[in-house]
């Protein structure tokens, strides 16, 4: 399940961040769809945040050690949602290129998670 | 973030033509400067929990190293709060801690590889920050371009 959502949280971030690029690339500031797209993707990350919180409290324990692990959750829950608002007060291509940066790190934070969690086994 | 609703739905709706940089002077963190605002942002918090967490759980393995990665937060932090705070004192401010980081990448970045002993467990300015995909040496380079081009 963790594995599952990992890799899609990966891969969705991954699209958000070329998506945006490209608006930033086109010198565009983000619209209502890149919004949206935002909204898919910490939406994802939400459900993450509880289904990994659930899974710790059923018992599991992830490889290299729970805080760690909690700590990347919160990260990745908070990376679209802050770059979205910082988008909004910068209605330039910049605010694109801010949401296309947050997308990598949410990606690269969930390479790190797949691996903090303990690979496949999740 | 006071001025974000009033622009939230879309681009054209602003009377005020914002396509145009140049109608406002753009503040430290406004513009590219946005970019960097979250890029500091991520890495005073990926250097400060990292720090945190090593310093409470595993002191005795690195303390050298973990010192280190507390030091570059608060340099991390520093520059954050200048580039959201703005004006000329904070510019110059931010200056020099993009140059005091730079020094700091290219020293431990050397140190690291001329003497990986005393490095038990990594910092993030450790091997040029190659564990975070080169960004902390790209980090203060762009940085002091930005703050450059304020005068």
């Amino acid at each position: 399940m963790i594995a599952a959502l990992t890799v899609a949280l990966g891969v969705t971030a991954l699209l958000l961040a070329a998506w945006c690029g490209w608006a930033a690339y086109r010198d565009q500031p983000t619209k209502d769809w890149h919004f949206i797209g935002m909204a898919v993707v910490a939406l994802l990350a939400i459900v993450q945040l509880v289904v990994g919180i659930v899974r710790l409290a059923g018992g599991d324990d992830p490889d290299q050690g729970l805080a760690i692990f909690v700590a990347y959750l919160i990260g990745s829950a908070l990376a679209v949602p802050i770059a979205a608002f910082m988008s909004l007060a910068e209605r330039t291509r910049w605010g694109s290129a801010t949401v296309a940066a947050a997308a990598v790190v949410l990606a690269v934070l969930e390479v790190r998670l797949y691996d903090i969690w303990g690979g496949v086994g999740g | 973030m006071a001025e974000s609703t009033e622009s939230s739905r879309s681009a054209s709706a602003r009377p005020d033509g914002t396509s145009g940089p140049a109608a406002r002077r753009t503040g430290l963190g406004q513009g590219p400067g946005r970019l960097l605002v979250l890029l500091y942002g991520v890495f005073t918090v990926a250097a400060a929990s990292r720090s945190i967490y090593q310093l409470i759980a595993q002191y005795h393995e690195a303390p050298l190293a973990y010192i280190l990665s507390a030091v570059s937060a608060a340099v991390y932090a520093f520059i954050t709060v200048s580039l959201v705070r703005g004006g000329e004192g904070a510019r110059r401010a931010a200056m020099v801690c993009c140059a005091l980081e730079l020094i700091g990448v290219l020293t431990i970045g050397t140190w690291t590889l001329a003497d990986p002993s005393a490095f038990p467990d990594q910092t993030v300015w450790s091997d040029y920050g190659m564990g975070y995909l080169f960004i902390p040496i790209f980090l203060p380079v762009t940085g002091l371009l930005w703050l450059r081009r304020k005068d």
